[in-house]
């Protein structure tokens, strides 16, 4: 198949697809091309929104013809190689303390295995590793991190883990995703951290964006125990504006 | 401001409106009520805005008290009702007075019923709406005690009645094709167009399981597509090929393929099928999926004009579905929409 791709969605849905696989120039091309719709703001374009390789527009079937959506689309696509574009700015870089194995976080070990590391190497990789919020769904405000390398492209388990905490960091298939709110999970368990990525009650509800950058950075657990006490919503998280 | 006093409640009711559309890109899927047409209903009996909260009850209502003169309206799968022990009609306003009780039982057909208050429910709003979306923890199912407020309700009259589509015995179920349907062979979709499918035991206000007898409908390269935005319809197949219609509520992204979406218009049915029942799928063209959808919509926008006074005093009937709530028109059982 060649890409880009624009199929429908339902009937008032639209789907710019950059690729068939997760990598990081599909991602950030996903993330430019959203941006640059958001910039237009097209009449009769409702919602823009990102999943990992795909830009989603929903619109108002009455005010664009699909065959008219389909033609400015195409326009735009053509207008540039968005593979090659920059990221957008106004991203954040955050390093979020994380306790990785223990019993806080009982799947490294195995995990680990599965990569062909021992424990140590894989909180070097996974401790040192600079990823991006890919994407934010499943659930309100839940991170989707990455790309990881190849040796983290491990399968989804068969057998759910019945539930993992809030802030728990799993993994699979190269990619993080650090749980917004208490669930079971396909995914190894492999990090615990203090960060809520949802909290309604806070005055910015929903803390990641798309196109954030995260390191989740190693720390003992008496560390990570008073960062949580310190810090109730973020665990001792920093955040600093990556410059454009 | 007048409110109802929760004194006994079902399982699963909960504070439901429009949703929250627009925040796909921070994972909040529209959720709201899981029949918009319900609400559509309930704002026309009220002679007020669609865009108001009301109370949404799966399978069994409950007792409220009223603590202060209200307007109610009853929409959605019609539950047993009496007002201080008499019965009421369903599809329909009424006035109740401070201290009146309101009894709301088992759904006879369907699945959801709402009750509307005039002025809408006048709970906190959350990430921009008041409906709970359960799955994502937000807001949560009403319990005894709860005090459900009413907003500032303009007036107006009541004793409106209303015959509602029927929308509670599934039926054929309109399906256009999405941005998946092609990982779906050709064979596999018209033999899922041929399949008689019962709604299975499996179902809540993110998704609902179909089951029927024959093998399942298996996408080529199943398990290894990337996970990709779900829109409400969407009907997505599981790893041994049973589909699952997807509503409001579902999560927004999934990795599991979809053979195609089933139109707005269709998905009250879907939401509104009782276990067990009947529902077949029927392929559409975008455009003809297009023109159902519009025609319906016209009729959503025709509802305040149906409205009419109840012709008989609902308090003096035993059971008013049973009667034809505008002489000589329609029952409450005919489908305007056929």
């Amino acid at each position: 198949m060649k890409f880009p791709i624009i199929r429908t969605a339902g009937l008032d849905g639209m789907l710019v697809t950059f690729s068939d696989a997760l990598s990081e120039a599909s991602n950030r091309a996903t993330l430019a091309f959203c941006e640059a719709l958001k910039a237009r703001a097209w009449p009769g374009v409702q919602e823009v929104s990102t999943s990992l390789a795909s830009v989603f527009l929903r619109f108002d079937v009455n005010a664009l013809r699909h065959e008219a959506l389909q033609e400015k689309l195409w326009d735009l696509l053509s207008q540039q190689d968005w593979l090659q574009a920059p990221l957008p700015g106004g991203r954040r870089l955050w390093q979020v303390p994380t306790v990785f194995g223990t019993e806080l976080a009982p799947q490294l070990g195995e995990a680990a295995d599965a990569a062909g590391l021992s424990e140590a190497q894989a909180i070097e990789s996974l401790g040192t590793a600079r990823v991006r919020v890919l994407t934010i769904g499943f659930a309100p405000g839940q991170p989707y991190l990455g790309p990881l390398g190849v040796e983290w492209n491990l399968p989804r388990q068969t057998e759910l883990t019945p539930q993992v905490p809030v802030g728990a960091l799993v993994l699979a298939i190269s990619q993080l995703v650090l749980f917004a709110t208490t669930a079971p999970t396909g995914w190894r368990h492999v990090g615990q951290t203090g960060f809520r990525s949802f909290q309604l009650e806070s005055q910015d509800p929903i803390a990641l964006r798309a196109g954030d950058e995260m390191i989740f950075t190693p720390v003992s657990r008496s560390d990570y125990d008073r960062f949580c006490a310190e810090d109730s919503r973020f665990g001792g998280a920093s955040r600093e504006e990556i410059p454009a | 401001m007048s409110a109802l006093k929760v004194l006994r409640i079902g399982p699963l009711v909960s504070i439901q409106d429009q949703g929250r559309p627009g925040q796909l890109q921070q994972g909040v899927s529209r959720g709201g009520a899981a029949d918009l047409l319900a609400l559509a209903e309930g704002a026309a009996l009220l002679r007020q805005s669609a865009d108001l909260a009301a109370l949404e009850m799966a399978g069994m209502g409950g007792l409220f008290e009223a603590t202060g003169p209200l307007r109610i309206a009853l929409t959605g799968a019609p539950m047993q009702v009496c007002l201080d022990g008499e019965f009421l009609a369903w599809n329909a306003s009424h006035q109740m007075q401070a201290g009146q009780r309101l009894e709301i039982g088992a759904a006879r057909r369907g699945v959801y019923g709402y009750l509307h208050l005039g002025g809408g429910i006048d709970s906190a709003v959350m990430l921009g709406a008041r409906a709970a979306h359960l799955m994502s923890g937000l807001g949560r199912t009403v319990a005894v005690d709860d005090l459900l407020p009413c907003g500032q309700d303009q007036g107006g009259e009541t004793g409106l009645g209303l015959s509602a589509e029927d929308r509670f015995q599934g039926g054929d179920l309109r399906i256009v094709a999405g941005f998946q349907s092609d990982l779906f062979a050709k064979k596999v979709r018209e033999r899922f167009a041929e399949r008689d499918f019962r709604r299975g035991s499996r179902a809540n206000r993110m998704g609902v399981e179909l089951v029927s007898d024959g093998a399942g409908f298996a996408a080529e390269g199943q398990l290894n597509i990337l996970s990709e935005i779900i829109v409400p319809g969407d009907v997505q197949m599981t790893g041994d090929g049973k589909p699952f219609v997807l509503l409001r509520e579902a999560q927004t992204t999934g990795g599991y393929p979809r053979i195609g979406t089933v139109l707005p218009c269709d998905l009250p049915r879907v939401a509104q099928a009782q276990a067990g029942t009947e529902l077949r799928f029927d392929w559409v063209t975008l455009e003809e999926g297009l023109a159902l959808q519009a025609r319906y919509d016209a009729q959503v926008k025709s509802i305040p004009g149906r409205c009419m006074p109840l012709l008989r005093d609902p308090a003096l009937m035993q059971d008013l579905l049973a009667y034809q709530l505008i002489s000589g028109a329609v029952s409450a059982d005919t489908d305007p929409f056929a």
